[in-house]
Order: structure tokens, then C-alpha cells, then sequence
């Protein structure tokens, strides 16, 4: 508790910035202008502080990272994917992916907030307390935030392009990047959230080969599986294999397919557990 | 008698046509001599002049109404041009309507290419000069520099300046949705006539890395190379070159294809990742329509340019009423700033500004 308002609290309310960034964005396209740099900038900071008080509530409550359950990993997904605007933003002036990002980070933190279900369990001493395990899955999940990021700027070079092809330069889609900086953007998150999770590997795979019952088989096939993808379309991206709209195309579809390996990863790790004090009262 | 005060006289593109415009247009030295003539006008307290290719106007503050009359006079006087028939193009305005036009202009709402951004500058400096020459004084220094910030709050505000109006400056902004910044791009112009000559510099002045030229007639394209400050290459190499290019610029007058599909195809194969951009500017023109089904490759030609060009001037048009509406409420509060100033000049006869005139250096 903070101020008398619980973890989930703060959280809606971080939700409720994001959406009204979301919004304010929606709204100043659809007058035919620019979404405000400042504003959204303002709105976005603002649900992340905001978020950062209600998972410290979450991890303080639980003893450790707040990775327990699919709630938590997607608020971790949106929080990790605003980090990074908050950097990238600055350095691009790129208004319109503080509006995309808020728009990702409205779904993430909307959706689990929404299902109680995904908050109603959590499992116990989930990394048995070792805080390379930890690590571990903290770098995990930060790398689907940069992921989802990538998907972001993907999207935008989608429709930046098709606009240049196409010849309809009006509309919201002036307010895009180039094309140029939108696929050297994607370049280099691609090869930030392959560095991270190929540690975060690392430091599990370290753990795991001391104690080989520590994690389900499935679990890690499929985060290996997911971090080779993601691998192997960085190396075909820069040997020129997989550019322009195949690269993005893959960037959009490479996410889709790791947001939905969250919840076999989740399923697959430990046995549910009753709720803890910090879940969600049904 | 306060409105009167403070006028405006002249000639602009919307009334005096361009051959008029020729004969009103203002040579340095004959605008310094006729800076220290109207110096010499008895009433006429303050004075600053505004020389354009599109316009002649004076701005003044006078105690005496025929002072504007005796501006125009001696201005027709010193350009050899029947005052009579000035008479007939001539733009007069007083008080408010003078200030609201000066905000006007400023802003490029007045201008021929609506929006333009030059004039700002060329205000600035007709400012600027006759401050240095002592002409102006608290009614005009304020009108003027109250003015400008209230140009720039119009086009802060507002879509007036958004999107090229011109066909050179629509592919350069084109240029930058694909590439974002021109610094590291290198330029191929085909062809050396004008058209081309004119893209040509656009991308230079907005910081082109390089610019080759290439023309069926190499001396032809050696004699450009060298004015625009670009390096001269065989026409025939243009194909096999291809690669080394982002920006392509096709004006040549050839009555067949200068750049082909597979010519592009093969370039592109060497540079996958790295976006192509022609301009086809050529008519008829000079690259294969088809080179648009390549990834990473665009075209545009003459009729998407002036599609876009012709799209943003009416968007430009269309925020007309706004800007107009507020430069009217600037210049309503700014007259109502000077308005005083200006009476309080009625009756009062001065010998003209011409004292301190006669000692400032020539700009």
C-alpha cells in the first residue's frame, strides 16, 4: 500500500495516463495534426512513474521482481517498451511513437488488468530466491519490450512506405520518420533485444545446467526458440537478406508469436499456487 | 486625423503587373538616393521602405496627409514612371489597415507564392536598413517589431507555411520522408537544363553530400558541374553507376527511356537495403514506369510533383481566413499601442528625418 491505494490501483491509474496519451493522440490525428511532442511525453512519463510505484508495491509484497504470473509479465512487457521510448523518444523527437507506444502500453496493462483471472495466482518462491534467476527473467522480459517496440517502428515503416508507394502523402502518415531512420531504429532494437535476451539465456542457462529440474523443458524451448527467430532475422537483416517490408513484416509477426508464447512460458513454469496477499480479490 | 498618421503607399503583384513591376523595381544606389530625398520631406517624421521583386511599399508616419502623395511622387519622380498612372496601381493604406498589411506581408499571407517564408527576411532587412539610417522612430520601431512577432505567432499557429508550394522544393521534401536527413546522400542529375539545374540546387542548399552531372553533352554537363560546384560524369555510365547514387534526377530532353527496369533492378541487387529516389522530371520521361514494383525503390514524376505542389497550395489557401483573422486582431491591438503616439504628431511639422540621414553610411 501506498498513500492508502493498493499495487493494482496505482497500476489502473498508470493505465489510465497511458490511455489518455492514447487519446490525446487519436484526437490531434484526427483534426489532421500533430500529436503534442511535450504532451505525450508528459502523459507517458507520468503513467510510468506511476506503473514503477505500483510493480515496486507488487515486488515488495512478493519478496522480489514481479514476474509471477501472466498480470505481471505483461505490465512488465509495456512497462520495459516505455523505458525505452522514454530514451528513443527524446533522441528521434518522434512524436508519433509516444503514440504508438502508449497505444501498445494501453492494451498490455488494459488487457491484464482486465482479467482477474491472470492475476488470481501466483506461484511461490517462483526463482527459489536466487537473484540470477532473477535477473534472468527481469532481462527476458524487458527484451519483449523491446520487442514490442520493434514492432512498433515496424507498423510505422509499414505505412510510410505504402504511403510513398502509393503516392498519399496527407494524413497522419506525414508525421511519420523516413523510412531511412524508421528501419535504422529497427536495426538497432532488433540487435538491443537480441543482446539482452541472448544474457538473459545466459545467466538462466548458468543456472539451469547446476540444477537441470529447475526449469521446464518447454519453457526453455521455447524462449530459446524465440530468441533464435528473433536471431536469425537479425542476420539475415544485416547480410541484406530480410529488408525493407519483409523485415518489418517479421518484425510484427516475430512479436505476435512471442506475446502468445507469454502464456505457455507462464503455464509451464510452476505449479499454481493459491493466491498471495497482493492478488487481486476476485 | 490619427489613422491618417500612419500609411502605407505602393505597388504589389496583385494590382501592378510584372511589366510595371520592372520599371517600379528599385536598384541599390537608386534607393539610397531616394531614401535621402524622402528624408528631406517636411511632416513626414518616420519612413521605412520595402523593395521586393512583387512589391514597392512605404511605410510612414506623418503629421499631413498629402505627405504619402509627395512619397509617391518623388519616388515616380526618381524611377522616370507617370505619377498618374502610379496612381492607377497603387496600394494606400492608414492606420490599421497599415499595420494589419505590414503583419500580412510579413507573414507571407500577402506574398504571390502563398506562405513563402523569404519575405520575412526581406521585411526584416528593409527594416533593419532604415533603422541604421536614423528613419525610423517609436511609431514605426514599435509597428515593426511588434509586426514581426506577430507574423511569426500566425505562422506558429497555423498550416500557412506547411508543405512546398514548388515542384523543386516538393521533391526535396519528398527526399527527406525517405532518407530524413540529405546529409549523407549523394545526387545524380541527368540532363543540364534548367529544370533539373533548379532541383539540382534545392537539395544542395538543404545539404546534399555530393552531386554528379551527367548529360548527352559531357561539355554541357562539365559547365554546370562546375557552377553548381558537382563533379561532370559520361552520360554512359550513368546505368552502370546507378548504385552509387540515392537521389536521381532525370530532366533530360531524350525522346526514349534513360533508365531502365533492369538497370535498376541490378543496382538495387548491389545496395538492397539502401532506398533509391527518382525524380523524373522529364517529358517524355526518362525512367521506366516500372522501376516502382522494386522494394526500396521510388518514383515520382512531373505530374506527382505538381500534384503535391498543387494539394499544399490549396491546403495553404484554405488556412487563408484564420491567418487573416488573426493578423487582424494583432494589428487592431498594435494600432491601439501607437494609435496615441500618432495623434498626439497631428499638426506638429517637422523638417523630415533628414539630419541624421545625411551622416549614416550607405547600406
Amino acid at each position: 500500500m501506498f498513500a492508502g491505494l493498493d499495487d493494482r490501483t496505482w497500476l489502473w491509474v498508470a493505465a489510465g495516463c497511458y490511455l489518455a496519451g492514447f487519446l490525446l493522440g487519436t484526437l490531434s490525428l484526427l483534426r489532421g495534426g500533430r500529436p503534442s511532442g511535450a504532451a505525450m511525453y508528459i502523459l507517458v512519463a507520468g503513467g510510468y512513474a506511476l506503473q514503477l510505484l505500483g510493480l515496486g508495491l507488487r515486488g515488495k509484497a512478493v519478496g522480489g521482481c514481479p514476474l509471477g504470473n501472466q498480470f505481471e509479465v505483461f505490465q512488465f512487457v509495456a512497462w520495459s517498451a516505455i523505458t525505452l521510448y522514454l530514451v528513443i523518444g527524446v533522441t528521434f523527437r518522434n512524436s508519433l511513437l509516444g503514440y504508438f507506444t502508449s497505444c501498445l502500453a494501453t492494451a498490455l496493462t488494459v488487457l491484464s488488468l482486465s482479467l482477474p483471472s491472470w492475476d488470481a495466482a501466483t506461484r511461490s518462491h517462483i526463482f527459489g530466491g536466487n537473484p540470477w534467476i532473477e535477473l534472468h527473467a527481469a532481462l527476458a522480459v524487458f527484451s519483449y519490450g523491446v520487442f514490442g517496440l520493434l514492432a512498433l517502428t515496424s507498423f510505422m515503416y509499414l505505412a510510410r512506405n505504402r504511403s510513398l508507394k502509393s503516392k498519399e502523402l496527407s494524413g497522419w502518415v506525414s508525421f511519420l520518420p523516413s523510412i531511412f531512420d524508421l528501419d535504422q531504429i529497427g536495426v538497432r532494437l532488433l540487435g538491443s533485444g537480441v543482446t539482452i535476451l541472448a544474457i538473459s539465456l545466459l545467466v538462466g542457462a548458468n543456472y539451469w545446467f547446476r540444477d537441470t529440474a529447475s526449469a521446464n523443458s518447454i519453457k526453455i524451448l521455447i524462449t530459446v526458440a524465440v530468441w533464435v527467430a528473433y536471431a536469425v532475422a537479425l542476420g539475415l537483416r544485416l547480410a541484406g537478406r530480410l529488408i525493407t517490408r519483409r523485415f518489418a513484416w517479421t518484425g510484427i509477426a516475430l512479436f505476435a508469436a512471442a506475446l502468445l508464447s507469454l502464456e505457455a512460458v507462464d503455464s509451464s513454469r510452476h505449479p499454481a499456487t493459491k493466491p498471495t496477499a497482493t492478488a487481486v480479490k476476485p | 486625423m490619427s489613422a491618417e498618421g500612419l500609411f502605407v503607399i505602393g505597388a504589389t503583384h496583385h494590382r501592378a503587373p510584372l511589366e510595371v513591376r520592372e520599371k517600379l523595381a528599385l536598384a541599390a544606389d537608386a534607393a539610397h538616393a531616394l531614401r535621402a530625398e524622402l528624408a528631406t520631406i517636411a511632416g513626414l517624421h518616420e519612413f521605412a521602405v520595402l523593395s521586393t521583386c512583387n512589391r514597392i511599399e512605404f511605410y510612414g508616419v506623418t503629421s499631413h496627409p498629402e505627405v504619402a502623395h509627395r512619397v509617391s511622387a518623388a519616388f515616380c519622380a526618381r524611377q522616370n514612371f507617370n505619377h498618374a498612372e502610379f496612381e492607377k496601381f497603387r496600394l494606400r493604406l492608414h492606420g490599421p489597415d497599415a499595420v494589419r498589411h505590414l503583419v500580412e506581408v510579413a507573414a507571407g499571407l500577402d506574398s504571390q507564392m502563398i506562405g513563402e517564408t523569404e519575405i520575412f527576411g526581406q521585411v526584416k532587412d528593409a527594416y533593419a536598413t532604415a533603422q541604421s539610417l536614423r528613419t525610423t522612430g517609436p511609431v514605426l520601431n514599435r509597428v515593426f517589431q511588434k509586426g514581426f512577432q506577430a507574423a511569426k505567432h500566425v505562422r506558429a499557429t497555423t498550416a500557412i507555411n506547411e508543405g512546398q508550394v514548388s515542384v523543386a522544393n516538393v521533391a526535396v521534401d519528398l527526399a527527406l520522408s525517405i532518407f530524413g536527413s540529405l546529409t549523407s546522400t549523394r545526387i545524380l542529375l541527368l540532363g543540364a537544363g534548367e529544370i533539373g539545374e533548379k532541383t539540382a540546387k534545392a537539395f544542395q542548399s538543404r545539404g546534399a553530400a555530393s552531386l554528379t552531372v551527367a548529360s548527352r553533352r559531357f561539355e554541357r554537363a562539365m559547365e554546370l558541374a562546375t557552377v553548381l560546384g558537382a563533379s561532370a560524369m559520361p552520360f554512359e555510365q550513368r546505368e552502370a553507376r546507378l548504385a552509387e547514387f540515392d537521389i536521381v534526377v532525370c530532366a533530360t530532353s531524350a525522346p526514349d527511356l534513360v533508365v531502365s527496369l533492369a538497370s535498376t533492378q541490378s543496382a538495387m541487387r548491389r545496395r538492397p537495403a539502401q532506398p533509391l529516389f527518382f525524380i523524373d522530371q522529364a517529358l517524355p520521361r526518362d525512367v521506366d514506369p516500372a522501376v516502382t514494383s522494386l522494394e526500396n525503390v521510388f518514383l515520382y514524376n512531373l505530374d506527382d510533383l505538381a500534384k503535391i505542389a498543387e494539394e499544399n497550395r490549396s491546403a495553404r489557401e484554405a488556412e487563408l481566413t484564420k491567418c487573416r483573422a488573426i493578423a487582424s486582431e494583432k494589428a487592431e491591438s498594435l494600432w491601439r499601442q501607437v494609435e496615441r503616439q500618432v495623434a498626439a504628431l497631428a499638426g506638429h511639422t517637422s523638417p523630415g528625418v533628414s539630419p541624421t540621414f545625411a551622416r549614416s553610411p550607405q547600406p
